[in-house]
């Protein structure tokens, strides 16, 4: 127990290094001494209007998409499924886009809220066609969540041709840190708080994971829980994608690399799950920062990279163990 | 007393139960037996409402099942069910301690400790309490899920095929633990099995079912004989008695 509490600690201790180095890189020169030195200099205005709220979002971003992508993998009790290979995040940019053109005007609230809402309907619709395919093997299930992604994106890509907005689509698209200053990443805090009541609910998502009839069993009605997972996954996925776009991969290997040391008993492996979520696109966006300075690779790029990577070592593992 | 009345369940055209009326009083082991088909387990999986019958209804304690919260009836009635593939990694001490979430909805009191390292060495997987179920041997990962069952304390104890992965050694033993259940701690237990010698041998009482319809019931002198056999199975098998056990002879 007491060793358990050690690690976490250590681990809390290794996320809070990289959001200090997150602090102090960028474009712009921070001299921390100036902040002691009283002498006013813009060290203060740079880190209260930028840099924190960047570490703060990509804290709050990772953590709660790999607590999002667990909860996925309850529901749809398979492990390679994400929001972003689930037609979740995909749906989600398509509300967007339906904002953009149908009511402009309304406050990133409202906004947020209907991309929830196609999210929502994008991955019922997702689980929907899983209930449909009969035998289903664990490898199907994300290329049909591939497959759905990429036929929504495609119906964006279409209207947003048509109506001239390839270019601001593109920005919820690919996620990016780069635009986050204070008073725009607030909505991060709702998915936040999202996943925080995803946690008390832990044992009700591990037993819709282990299987419909076991909850059953034990008292708890499956269809509720799935409901209000798919409530949680949807509207951390819309705070995400409308704040800074769409970042595939965190919420597939932050759950899995954390199941492989200690299992899936989401009550013990939750806040391992936020931190590895927060570490792993806090190094990715760092990385991206640093590899072409003073200039930026978006993060989701850089996920997309080293999330493929690792996706495919999984896979290959599971076709091992299984084979 | 669970209390099965006028239950009809079909899939498409095919009827698996039907019009069926049967009561399970209190205490004692009940075995349902029948050849496959027969409706044994969709029987048991209305029982303990996993499935929702197209008529009549089920009763626990004079509780209507389908309109019981949830909650409630985890107390009364545990169901462990044929096929426990999970995708999850945890460990066999995590799945017993679900065993206790109809009582504490997840915190574990010192009592519930307890109760969880009772059931995991009663099943002998004292060895394995720390072992990932996924690391485990199909009959291990069975005694595993009925550790779980027995945690969770209820005085209905439904099984489906609770012998299907176990040699014959861990089944004799799960039978005696059954037993003991039943004797010592005044469970009601239900089993769907397919040896009929296990069945005419532990079960205080039969339920023989065929073309979903109960065609026997009764104690075990009363339904393990040569005609009424023969009537459930369509083969006539003889029926010894040595040694006050009964001896099956299958042609």
């Amino acid at each position: 127990m007491f060793e358990r509490n050690g690690r976490l600690v250590l681990a809390w201790t290794g996320v809070a290094a990289l959001a200090f180095v997150s602090l102090t890189i960028g474009a712009g020169t921070l001299h921390l001494e100036e902040l002691f030195s009283g002498s006013g200099g813009n060290a203060s205005a740079l880190l209260r209007e930028s840099r924190v709220p960047r570490t703060l979002a990509l804290v709050l971003a990772g953590s709660s998409l790999a607590i999002a992508g667990l909860i996925m993998q309850m529901i749809a009790r398979n492990r390679f499924v994400e929001p972003a290979t689930a037609g979740t995040a995909e749906s989600a940019a398509l509300g967007v886009l339906a904002v953009m053109l149908l009511a402009p005007g309304i406050s990133v609230l409202a906004r947020m809220l209907v991309a929830g809402g196609f999210a929502l309907a994008g991955t019922f619709l997702f689980l929907l066609i899983l209930r449909r395919i009969p035998h289903r093997s664990a490898l199907v299930v994300p290329l049909v969540g591939l497959m759905l992604g990429g036929v929504i994106d495609s119906i964006t890509t279409f209207f947003a041709y048509r109506y001239d907005l390839l270019q601001s689509i593109s920005t919820w698209m690919a996620g990016d840190f780069s635009g986050v200053l204070a008073g725009r990443y607030e909505l991060l805090w709702i998915g936040f708080a999202l996943a925080l009541a995803g946690y008390l609910a832990a044992d009700r998502f591990t037993a819709i994971g282990i299987g419909e009839t076991f909850a059953v069993n034990v008292g708890i009605n499956y269809n509720r829980v799935v409901a209000i997972g798919l409530l949680i996954v949807s509207l951390i996925t819309a705070s995400v994608v409308v704040t800074v776009g769409l970042i595939p991969f965190v919420g597939l290997i932050a759950p899995n690399l954390v199941a492989m040391r200690m299992g899936d008993n989401a009550r013990r492996s939750l806040p391992w799950v936020a931190l590895t979520g927060a570490a792993l696109i806090l190094l990715c966006d760092i990385a991206g920062r640093v590899v072409r300075y003073p200039y930026e690779i978006p993060v989701g790029t850089v996920v997309g990279v080293v999330g493929g990577a690792v996706f495919l070592a999984l896979l290959l593992r599971r076709e091992r163990q299984v084979g | 007393m669970i209390e099965a009345i006028s239950v009809t369940k079909r899939y498409g055209s095919s009827v698996v139960l039907d019009d069926v009326s049967v009561k399970i009083p209190h205490g004692g082991i009940t075995a349902i037996i029948g050849p496959n088909g027969a409706g044994k387990s969709t029987l048991l999986g209305v029982m303990s409402r996993l499935i929702a019958p197209d008529a009549g209804h089920v009763t626990i304690d004079g509780m209507r099942v389908d309109q019981t919260p949830g909650a409630v009836l985890a107390r009364r009635l545990a169901i462990l069910r044929q096929d426990n593939h999970i995708m999850l990694r945890l460990t066999v001490r995590d799945l017993v301690a679900f065993g206790r979430y109809p009582h504490n909805h997840g915190r574990l009191s010192l009592a519930d400790r307890d109760i969880i390292e009772q059931a995991i060495r009663q099943l002998d997987l004292d060895a394995l309490g720390d072992r990932y179920l996924d690391e485990l041997s199909g009959g291990q990962r069975q005694r595993a899920f009925i550790a779980m069952v027995l945690a969770q304390e209820t005085d209905y104890i439904l099984l489906d095929e609770p012998l299907s992965s176990l040699d014959v050694q861990k089944s004799v033993q799960m039978l005696g633990l059954f037993r003991t259940a039943a004797d010592e701690l005044s469970r009601t237990i239900v089993i769907v099995v397919h040896d009929i010698a296990f069945a005419a041998n532990y079960a205080d009482r039969i339920i023989a079912m065929r073309d979903g319809r109960i065609v026997a019931d009764g104690s075990p002198d009363e339904v393990i004989r040569q005609d009424v056999l023969e009537e459930i199975y369509d083969v006539p098998i003889g029926v010894h008695h040595v040694d006050g056990r009964r001896l099956l002879a299958y042609p």
